[in-house]
């Protein structure tokens, strides 16, 4: 008996369509033919370019040969091309293993003496069963290229050597290093002493910032939801406004506010007779003004969170505390507190991962100064991520950058997944099907 | 009720005292912004707490001297567009990772939750690469597909815990009653998502909005500024000249979303906290 499948798979392995031509399939089969057609003759010499540039990073540095400038390789369009061309191949490859996997199923139904669908036969039944698929596509096609290859990129250049002033394209080619970089970023004199300093601050300032804006939060949405307090809403309603407002234009006023030399605060700090205090001079008093702003500007979230929570709690359960004689700070302890807690822990971790990456209040509010001497490129209050932006687009150290990004991705990563793992729609996801 | 005693009177009056400091710490800022927009002087030293005269001096300087015009209404677009946008591709998305079973789905996504971890700025140097590569540089579109494109991957999450939790009785029972596929979708389940897509709508238009970073990366053109570039420009200068002009500028940019925001707190409140709760 002759195997109609595996010869089918066998042909198509060989070239795109051949087995689906032999399954007599012929506009399917010519479709693939196509397919690899295509790929050969368009994309071919640009995936072997591409992968020839992601392999070598370029060779050939820029000259000058008879007082003209020629141009060598660019190595980091080299590597946004290789990682094209990869995604390509990807591509091709699944379609390849389509095409193998179709002609054999199609074989099998012949050797079964089963016949097959037609053409207009299976274009239905892949409409139908591709419709998700479809509607997916502009999506994936979007987070492919905004995000996706970027960030491939991204942990790509942090195994290189893309800094200045040595390695900058397309002057000089950029080569791969390993992770060398990360053993500069542990043990270079000057680099250590800042990723370590700037990682200690990032980690108390997270932990301050979101401590303080929820427990502020927590208490004065008891305050206000307590018995006997007049004007409730009126009180509630100023206390959201600093959430209404736009973050950056808060931000950028209090810059002004705290402004040593001509801001309103010293000025009437000095009309009173106090001496003039450096408000962002001193690192210790910037600290405190970074914690206090982002206080203002945190809070109002969690009063407006917690004051929902709250309304939430049934009246008996204080009724029955009352009852057994419990005091108001027993009540908060024993009840409140606990199912405040229950409800907004998640909240919680996802506010200390905001604050670790807050970018904008470190850098708006001060640019993350005073400078420190002994660091290298950062300031007194720089957390990791405006350390980064100073890496990045004022140093031209494009690797260290990268490797420090990765290490904050490891660690909101596992913070995430912890967070992640405990709630519900976790669980749910694996009870659906 | 009992007549309070003394002892609680007084923690009575310690509270109301604490709510009047915590207003006035609140307030104050926001008053200043809003008078030093009206201050006759330029400057941030000259800028009184309370003036003798007013002026809207600064409020007609930033569309005669500036291009303030100009910038508010790019970022209009740009954010309008992303708004849009991110909208309908996050709709899209998320109802069917929702509502459909097909290979690869698990996958995608843990695979989206990955994405959504990695600091933005790490693909900031491969995005200008890309820009300038397809000719999107210094372009408004360029910015708007950065924007909704980096937004799709989270915000993907929420709507589609959200329409997890949407009984599946309800959409079956009108499927009964002859609702094909697209009724189903417009008549049932897009206005019991309205919160949650409100929630996505304010946000991707009040993030691009408020954006600097990748406003300052893809775009040059003087003409072409967004509002948080030509703002920040003002009051970063070290004599802070400009500082009255920057107050007008701010109140004009942050007048119509507070307004919106205190007028849609209970989504916006209820969205964040789904966030947490249902990622």
């Amino acid at each position: 008996m002759k195997s109609n499948s595996k010869r089918a798979c066998l042909l198509s392995v060989i070239f795109m369509g051949l087995g689906q031509l032999y399954n007599r399939q012929i506009i399917k089969g010519i479709l693939f033919a196509a397919i690899e057609i295509v790929f050969i003759v368009y994309l071919l010499p640009f995936v072997r370019y591409g992968l020839w540039g992601i392999y070598t990073l370029g060779e050939t540095p820029q000259a000058f040969v008879d007082g003209k400038v020629v141009q060598g390789d660019h190595s980091i369009f080299l590597m946004v091309y290789g990682i094209i061309a990869i995604v390509l191949v990807f591509i091709f490859g699944v379609l390849y293993c389509l095409n193998c996997q179709d002609a054999y199923k199609v074989g099998k139904l012949r050797d079964n003496h089963v016949q097959p669908n037609n053409f207009l036969q299976s274009l239905k039944l892949a409409g139908e069963k591709g419709f998700p698929y479809l509607m997916l596509s502009p999506a994936a096609f979007f987070t492919l290229f905004i995000t996706v290859v970027p960030l491939v990129f991204g942990v790509l250049v942090a195994f290189t050597n893309y800094s200045s002033p040595n390695h900058i394209p397309p002057r000089k080619p950029v080569d791969w290093v390993g992770f060398r970089t990360f053993i500069d970023l542990f043990t270079l004199s000057g680099y250590k002493e800042t990723f370590f300093g700037v990682f200690g601050w990032t980690v108390i300032w997270a932990v301050l910032a979101t401590v303080s804006t929820f427990f502020s939060g927590l208490i004065f949405a008891v305050i206000l939801n307590s018995n006997g307090i007049k004007l409730k809403k009126f009180w509630r309603t100023i206390f959201i406004l600093p959430w209404a407002v736009p973050g950056y234009i808060s931000i950028l006023v209090f810059r002004n506010i705290f402004n040593a030399q001509f801001g309103p605060l010293n000025k009437w700090l000095s009309s009173i007779g106090i001496e003039k205090i450096q408000w962002f001079g001193d690192p210790a008093w910037a600290k405190i003004v970074c914690l206090f702003v982002n206080l203002w500007l945190g809070f109002p979230y969690f009063l407006a969170l917690m004051s929902g929570v709250l309304t939430g709690i049934p009246r008996d359960l204080y009724e029955a505390a009352e009852v057994e004689g419990a005091n108001p700070i027993q009540k908060f302890l024993k009840i409140t507190f606990p199912l405040v807690m229950f409800a907004t822990a998640p909240l919680l971790i996802m506010s200390f991962a905001h604050n670790f990456n807050n970018f904008n209040l470190i850098h708006f509010l001060n640019s993350g100064g005073p400078v420190n001497t002994s660091y290298k490129y950062a300031g007194h209050t720089d957390i990791l991520l405006s350390w980064i932006y100073k890496l990045t687009l004022e140093q031209n150290q494009f690797n260290k950058a990268c490797a420090v990004s990765i290490i904050i991705f490891i660690i909101i990563a596992t913070i995430s997944i912890f967070n992640f793992r405990r709630t519900r729609s976790f669980k749910e996801e694996d009870m659906i099907q | 009720m009992k007549k309070p005693t003394l002892k609680q009177k007084v923690i009575r009056g310690f509270i109301y005292f604490l709510l009047i400091c915590i207003t006035i710490n609140t307030l104050l800022p926001l008053y200043f912004v809003v008078i030093a927009s009206f201050n006759p002087g330029n400057s941030l030293f000259s800028t009184k707490m309370f003036p003798e005269t007013l002026t809207t001096k600064h409020y007609r300087d930033l569309f005669e001297k500036k291009d303030y015009a100009i910038w508010y209404m790019n970022t209009l677009k740009i954010a309008l567009c992303s708004m849009v946008l991110t909208v309908i591709l996050v709709i899209i998305t998320s109802y069917t990772l929702s509502q459909f079973r097909f290979r690869g789905r698990k996958t995608g996504l843990m695979f989206m939750l990955v994405m959504t971890m990695f600091p933005g700025f790490m693909s900031m140097i491969a995005i200008y690469l890309l820009l300038l590569q397809v000719g999107l540089l210094d372009t408004h579109l360029g910015l708007i597909l950065v924007y909704s494109g980096g937004n799709i991957a989270g915000f993907t999450w929420l709507v589609k815990g959200y329409f997890d939790g949407i009984p599946r009785s309800i959409p079956e029972a009108a499927k009964i009653d002859g609702a094909g596929n697209a009724t189903v979708f417009t008549r049932i389940m897009l206005p019991i998502s309205f919160p949650i897509i409100t929630f996505v709508a304010v946000s991707s238009f009040i993030g691009p909005w408020m954006d600097y970073i990748f406003a300052r990366l893809v775009l040059r053109t003087p003409s072409k500024k967004t509002l948080a570039i030509g703002l920040f420009e003002m009051v970063t200068g070290r004599q802070n000249t400009e500082f009255t002009m920057f107050a007008a500028g701010a109140i004009l940019v942050a007048l119509p979303v507070t307004i919106l925001y205190m007028s849609l707190q209970k989504y916006l409140i209820q969205g964040l906290s789904e966030c947490a709760s249902k990622i």
